[in-house]
């Protein structure tokens, strides 16, 4: 790969008509991705007999709940040309912040709001260092990853913060039956909220990104920021409000993480940082910015979600899941590289 | 350009010695000749490792899997000793650069060849060579009692006044400095990437100087590996977990641009023994382990600030933005996050 043989080749290869919508459809990376899950939903009820089983299918969805939570609002942030290593370290803090608060007798509606907060203020200072003094997002987020997490770390040491209020453990281990409105169907008793919030996040995301000018914003200054700057796309503030969006998102999945263990220790979300890129990257985020979508997320997130529980039914240790997650990131971005390599050979 | 580089090492000299004193203030004998021998020793690896992120950094690439090769080779290396006493300790010490050399060259292959971008790559590769580390395992550690006097102790053998480790170290800074600054493939790593184009069109290879600086990288890694085994006199899967964050700390405050192309190898090792003084200092001065992290992560974005701030100080960054208003598909692959 060098600049000079890419000078020469044409950049890309446009047609001269654009093919049937049918056939987007079917050539596009969703559809593949579709077709990936449910092999993998048919190989894992063949493989063990307690899979199809709708309260265990409920339990396995936490797998990927929380982290598609951050990996909806890491899209955004990775499509802009920029990236957030410290989402992790963001949950280790909020939920650091609201272990101390539960312990001062602060009650559930309370640590919500901390939770949220210490978010939104990781991300704000995130934002302010890379937006607005602009230094590059890879660094920065290694340091107030360090940075985070080390303060959670002074504060709990090796203890571990508990005795959460008991309505706050809803939110990771609720359904939405305990609602009275909440119809009474056979099979809808199984919805826990965190299903709920990932398909509400989803949603309002994938409205956010593909339905607003906001979103048209993110894709151009992912494609080419100078030339965004130049076509009056405030640059600095739409990316300042994705890192605001990215620790609100750590603020929201540390509130769910923390009220399903009902404990914080200092390692809490360890490694996740990594698990939410590579969602977004499976998804069809291009990890070099200005290509990507919600619902590709959304079905990478299952994906994900079913492998890891798929191999926990067959009593994978979780250090080689990790493995497989670590070739499923490279597989993902190098076969498409691949391809169009072999693609542009026999073409010339 | 020289001249701030060595404002750069300069003042982090005076840094150092600053805190050396100011510590010694609290705990008279941190500034005696064996305690700093002593820091130096325990930095060794941190230097070592340093040196070998440096190299891929120069490229514009980042090697996020040092620690997690540095586990899976201390583990292969440790569970050789232990099933093979006989082995002698220079083809292990081989072996183990071997190891590290091998994963690497993937890394740098899967950049070079593929084109993926390096901080994916090793993100990747990270838990891969870690969980790697545990199938080798079984999870099952290997202790002191499993591994031979000889490949317990050479690395703790003084010689002069430090233990070998450090003379490691010192050998290994003074082939890097001469690699870097007196041959071709030193000085393609810094054409590389401090302008791919220019570079390309002297006829450096970006390619390979990249390929070549992961398998400096893990070779180092590799030899760290057995380093670290041998120091601690225990090998387990989570062994060095989150050090690759101190050795792009340690790049970083010592001035290599993350974008590529600036740096030198006396920086990396002051930024090194920087965390090193105040990792040794803090039990010194009674505040607790636990604040290391926090620290090493401020003085991190401290130092790009800073790092920053020279950068467009010299005007670099109109060059830089010149670079990148021309259509980004067509540059060699770079960190496309960082842009």
């Amino acid at each position: 790969m060098s600049t000079l043989t890419a000078e020469k080749q044409p950049l890309r290869h446009i047609p001269d008509k654009l093919s049937t919508p049918v056939r987007r459809l079917l050539g596009s990376w969703e559809t593949l991705l579709a077709a990936v899950a449910i092999a993998i939903f048919t190989a894992n009820s063949l493989a063990s007999p307690h899979f199809l089983d709708p309260w265990n299918l409920s339990d396995a969805t936490y797998n990927f709940t929380e982290k598609a939570m951050i990996a909806f609002a890491m899209t955004l942030l990775i499509v802009s040309g920029e990236i957030d290593l410290s989402v992790a370290a963001i949950i280790a803090l909020a939920s650091t912040a609201m272990g101390a608060a539960a312990q001062a007798g602060f009650q559930t509606p309370a640590l919500v709001g901390i939770g949220l907060s210490v978010g939104l203020l990781c991300g704000a200072f995130n934002g302010l260092l890379v937006a607005h003094i602009g230094l590059p997002s890879i660094v920065v987020t290694i340091g107030t990853m360090s940075l985070f997490r080390g303060i959670a770390q002074i504060v709990l040491g090796d203890q571990a913060y508990g005795g959460y209020p008991s309505s706050f453990a809803w939110f990771g281990q609720g359904y939405m039956s305990d609602f009275s409105w909440w119809p009474i169907i056979p099979g809808l008793e199984v919805v826990t909220f965190e299903i709920v919030a990932f398909l509400v996040f989803a949603l309002l995301f994938g409205i956010l990104l593909h339905r607003t000018i906001f979103g048209r914003w993110i894709y151009a200054i992912g494609n080419n920021a100078f030339a965004a700057q130049f076509s009056g796309i405030p640059v600095q503030r739409t990316k300042f409000i994705l890192f605001l969006l990215t620790g609100v998102m750590s603020g929201v999945a540390a509130v769910c993480l923390t009220s399903r263990l009902g404990s914080t220790r200092h390692t809490i979300a360890a490694g996740w940082e990594l698990e939410v890129i590579t969602m977004a990257v499976l998804g069809g985020v291009s990890i070099l910015g200005g290509s990507g979508s919600i619902p590709g997320v959304v079905l990478a997130a299952i994906v994900m979600g079913l492998v890891t529980f798929g191999l926990g039914l067959l009593n994978v240790p979780g250090i080689v899941m990790s493995i497989f997650i670590g070739l499923l990131l490279i597989l993902v971005i190098a076969l498409p590289m691949v391809v169009r390599r072999i693609r542009s050979r026999s073409a010339t | 350009m020289s001249r701030i580089l060595k404002y750069r090492e300069l003042l982090l000299v005076a840094i150092i010695l600053v805190l050396i004193a100011a510590f010694s203030a609290r705990a008279p004998g941190f500034a005696s000749p064996k305690s700093l021998a002593n820091i130096f020793n325990d930095t060794s690896i941190l230097i070592i490792l340093a040196l070998g992120q440096m190299a891929v950094i120069l490229t514009k690439s980042i090697d996020l899997s040092v620690a997690a090769n540095l586990s899976f080779t201390g583990m292969a290396v440790a569970m050789l000793n232990s099933a093979y006493p006989e082995v002698p300790l220079p083809l292990l010490i081989a072996a183990a650069l071997g190891i590290g050399a091998g994963l690497g060259a993937i890394n740098g292959f899967m950049v070079w060849r593929i084109g993926i971008p390096a901080i994916v790559a090793t993100l990747g590769t990270l838990t891969i060579y870690r969980g790697m580390a545990f199938v080798l395992s079984g999870g099952a550690w290997v202790n002191q009692t499993q591994m031979t006097p000889a490949f317990l102790n050479t690395p703790r053998l003084p010689v002069l006044g430090l233990p070998l480790l450090g003379w490691t170290a010192l050998l290994v800074i003074a082939i890097i400095a001469t690699v870097f600054t007196r041959t071709v493939f030193g000085r393609s790593l810094y054409a590389a990437g401090g302008n791919p184009t220019a570079a390309l069109y002297a006829g450096v290879d970006v390619g390979r100087a990249k390929f070549f600086a992961f398998m400096l990288s893990g070779a180092l890694a590799g030899l760290c590996g057995y380093l670290w085994v041998s120091r601690y006199a225990v090998a387990y899967v989570d062994i060095a977990a989150g050090f690759e964050l101190d050795t792009v700390a340690a790049c970083v405050i010592g001035g290599i641009s993350t974008l590529g192309g600036i740096g030198s190898v006396g920086g990396a090792v002051l930024g090194a023994l920087f965390l090193g003084v105040i990792k040794n200092a803090l039990p010194v001065i009674n505040v607790s382990p636990f604040w290391q992290m926090a620290i090493s992560g401020l003085v991190i974005i401290i130092a790009v600030l800073f790092n920053a701030r020279q950068e467009r100080r010299k005007g670099r960054l109109i060059l830089r933005d010149a670079a990148k208003s021309r259509p980004v598909r067509m540059e060699t692959p770079v960190e496309g996050a960082a842009a």
